[in-house]
């Protein structure tokens, strides 16, 4: 793991300054209310999630996230009916809010159509990487100008689920590996099998165990990434989680009877896939990671680590950009540049530790 | 990465109106499709983000909570007897002298725990405020110590590599200005405190010690009070009053400011329990009875209800105008030719490169230094050599002449040695000789003799 990146350790930290004294207290006082203040507030401001979804077309991304939030989100797209493949790789947001119990969610979905569907699909990522950046880059504006926004409109996308095509083969294919690599340093990566129906669940084993070993060995870290597991408990929760990713899913807007209740489900001459059920896939554990337990996780990861990183570069690397008349250029241009795709936190230290080197031994 | 444009992306009803729209990219359909109103969709089922608001309170559990309260008020005036009471613990101590000459902030943090909640309070106390027989300078010391907390937290925000999460906020979040009872209206000192402090914190006026005010008078005290602030434009905290299910309480609790309060942590024993309460000859004041003051009118408002508002007014409120004011005092602007990373990167730069001539100049001065020692230790040493040489000569010339001397000394005795051998063998050749006249022998005896005696 980048050595460079440090965990955020999110919890104020237990030991005590030497001037913080732990004191008790005699009866209520009613500190805990603020707890309720936290609640109301949040509830009145609504919350924002951003989700993007990549992955060849006729995976079933749309349809997944129909699945996901139970609405018609996109139009899913039927195969056969002459819809034209896009000839490069074009994104797609929409936006929608949804509420539920007085809790507004403002939900962006980002689709991807056209990736990896090329004959050469060389930097396919580019544009990707570029979108993600673009909404690091517009948080960024928005918060150092002087005059900032009560709440600054947060674009960010927070996670990115990534469909595996379900091959069964043993590896990740190259054009997966390359586009997990560069991902995950930029942001939180779930990957999925999808459609998973075509698989048995022997088969599902064999093919998920095989990736994970590949992740492990490319080094490549998805979400929930253990170097930001803050104590026993995470680390506890989020190891059943690793232990299942990536996991194998099914998705379907079209409901069924099934013994007399309505469920979501794939019909087929051999039977009705449902959704929802365990045993049939594991669509439930990509909902509970996602929605119920982890969105405030993942979007507190995105903010404190992914942009802070993409900060530290953007900031670091301000000299090596043209600028306007009366700007000192005080740096020699570092003799690599680094790729615009996958900024790490690598190039920004050592670049301006190179300049500081540079520059002092033209003194002695 | 394209060029750096300023975005403004439109986001419904909490914006301050902002400038620039500038060019557009590749990814405009997306951009279109933001601006107009996010669609409302409606969910064929249970999804489960019911839950968020469980989520974001559970991680606030896990980070903790921070607290900071600033007490104004004169030595004396009860300010630290309230804090125990308001927090139901003994802090601290000692009473402080009122013999200071400056006024001074002290700052105490502790950690208090309930349930689960964990709260990391920090007191900051005005020690010495009121005391001096000159008053002019005494609000000052407030006004910087809350200026270089926001300083401090911008710094961080300022800084490339930064850790805001567990940045250890100490930005003043409530100010408790203790008002003392005289019963008449508002010290001049409290109005001009009062005045330079009100942009930069929320200010909440208590009367303190108000056991000293019978009821009619202390209502007429109430009355006065706010109107000398109204008239002189003090902006005080108002209870927030837009969300329904604490605006009614908020806005009675308005109307019963400023808060007359009593602070005690002594014990007595009123019916069949123990109260907190101050004993007089004349009856029993008990602090939590909200007819005999508005203690728990306070403890309400600061902690059980507005906490969490009075942060969020510090944040977005005086910490962001103090931001402006910095920002512009350093020359940046949001508008004009140049786009905003570039003024604020074109600070670190310009900063940059104060530092590195900085360096520059502190190499050059220990490089001098340095030189100039070495020729100070030279110019010494040569010194003693030259010293040593001289010595050296002195004494060469001292041996020789010494030699000399002894020379001389030698060449004389030599010389007498000599001259006395001759006599000797004169004389003895005078012996040998026989004696030729007595009176010459008598001669020659008293010769003899005296020869011999030679």
């Amino acid at each position: 793991m980048d050595p460079l990146r440090q965990s955020p350790s999110r919890s104020s930290s237990r030991a005590s300054s030497p001037r913080t004294l732990p004191s008790e207290m005699l009866g209520y006082v009613g500190i805990e209310a603020v707890l309720d203040q936290l609640k109301i507030k949040a509830m009145k401001m609504g919350f924002e999630f951003n989700i993007m979804v990549v992955g060849q077309s006729g995976l079933g991304k749309s349809t997944m996230v129909n699945t996901l939030f139970k609405s018609k989100m996109w139009k899913s797209t039927m195969p056969g009916l002459g819809v034209p493949t896009p000839q490069t790789l074009q994104l797609q947001s929409v936006t929608h809010v949804i509420e539920e119990s007085g809790v507004k969610l403002k939900l962006t979905v980002t689709d991807t159509p056209g990736f990896g569907d090329q004959i050469n699909n060389d930097k396919c990522w580019d544009p990707i990487l570029g979108y993600i950046n673009e909404q690091y880059e517009h948080y960024l504006q928005e918060e150092i100008l002087i005059t900032r926004q009560r709440h600054i409109p947060d674009t960010r996308v927070h996670c990115c689920v990534y469909f595996v095509p379900p091959t069964g083969h043993c590896r990740l294919r190259p054009l997966d590996i390359e586009f997990l690599r560069r991902l995950c340093r930029t942001v939180n990566v779930v990957p999925v099998i999808a459609r998973a129906d075509s698989l048995t669940i022997e088969e599902r084993e064999a093919f998920r165990h095989r990736i994970q070993e590949n992740l492990k060995t490319h080094g490549i870290e998805v979400y929930p990434q253990q170097c930001f597991d803050e104590d026993i408990n995470d680390k506890i929760l989020n190891s059943k989680i690793r232990e299942r990713i990536p996991f194998a899913v099914v998705g379907a807007d079209q409901e069924h009877i099934v013994n007399g209740r309505c469920v979501l489900g794939r019909k087929t001459k051999w039977g009705i896939i449902e959704v929802e059920n365990m045993a049939h896939c594991e669509f439930p554990l990509l909902r509970d990671l996602l929605i119920r337990s982890h969105l405030q996780d993942l979007k507190d990861i995105t903010h404190n680590v992914h942009y802070e990183n993409y900060r530290i570069f953007r900031l670091n690397e301000s000299h090596v950009l043209p600028r306007g008349p009366g700007w000192v250029n005080l740096a020699r241009a570092p003799a690599s540049v680094p790729a615009p795709a996958g900024p790490q936190a690598n190039p920004g230290p050592s670049k301006v530790g190179g300049w500081a080197k540079d520059n002092s031994d033209e003194e002695c | 990465m394209s060029s750096e444009v300023a975005r403004h992306l439109l986001f419904q009803s909490h914006m301050a109106t902002k400038t620039a729209h500038m060019s557009t990219q590749v990814f405009d359909n997306e951009e279109k499709q933001k601006k107009e109103n996010p669609r409302s969709l409606a969910m064929s089922g249970h999804v489960g983000f019911e839950s968020l608001p469980d989520q974001l309170v559970n991680r606030s559990i896990q980070q903790g909570f921070c607290f900071n309260i600033l007490c104004v008020g004169e030595t004396g005036i009860g300010k630290s007897t309230l804090i125990d009471t308001l927090f139901n613990t003994n802090f601290e101590d000692h009473e402080s002298s009122h013999f200071y000459p400056h006024v001074r902030l002290k700052a105490q943090t502790y950690e208090l725990q309930e349930s689960n909640v964990r709260l990391k309070l920090t007191i900051v106390n005005t020690v010495g405020f009121g005391d001096q027989i000159n008053k002019e300078e005494s609000y000052q010391p407030i006004v910087d110590y809350i200026d270089a907390q926001f300083e401090a937290y911008l710094q961080e925000e300022l800084k490339i590599k930064r850790s805001l999460f567990n940045y250890h906020d100490s930005r003043i979040h409530v100010c408790l200005y203790f008002i003392s009872p005289t019963g008449h209206s508002l010290k001049t000192l409290d109005l001009l405190t009062m005045k330079s402090l009100d942009s930069k914190v929320n200010i909440i006026p208590v009367i303190a010690k108000a056991d000293a005010i019978s009821k009619t008078e202390l209502q007429k005290f109430k009355i006065k009070l706010m109107s000398e602030l109204v008239s002189n434009g003090v902006q005080i905290y108002q209870f927030p009053t837009d969300d329904e299910t604490i605006a009614k309480v908020n806005a009675s609790m308005n109307g019963h400011l400023p808060f007359a309060v009593v602070g005690s942590m002594d014990e007595v024993k009123v019916g069949n329990k123990m109260v907190k309460a101050r004993q007089y000859p004349w009856g029993i004041v008990q602090v939590e009875n909200e007819n005999h003051c508005d203690f728990v009118k306070l403890r309400e408002m600061l902690i059980c209800t507005n906490m969490e508002d009075l942060r969020d007014e510090t944040h977005t409120r005086h910490y962001e105008l103090y931001r402006r004011r910095k920002l512009e005092e350093m020359g940046l602007t949001d508008t004009g030719p140049e786009n905003k990373p570039l003024s604020l990167q074109e600070t670190y730069e310009a900063k940059r490169h104060e530092f590195y001539g900085e360096r520059q100049r502190k190499e050059e001065e220990m490089k001098q230094l340095f030189v100039q020692r070495v020729k100070e230790k030279e110019a010494v040493l040569k010194e003693a050599e030259r010293e040593l040489q001289a010595k050296f000569e002195h004494l060469k010339r001292v041996h020789q002449e010494e030699k000399l001397r002894l020379e001389e000394k030698r060449r004389l005795l030599e010389e007498e040695i000599i001259a006395f051998s001759k006599k000797k063998a004169t004389s003895e050749i005078y012996q040998s000789q026989p004696f030729m006249t007595p009176g010459g022998n008598v001669r020659k005896d008293k010769d003899r003799k005296n020869s011999s005696f030679m």
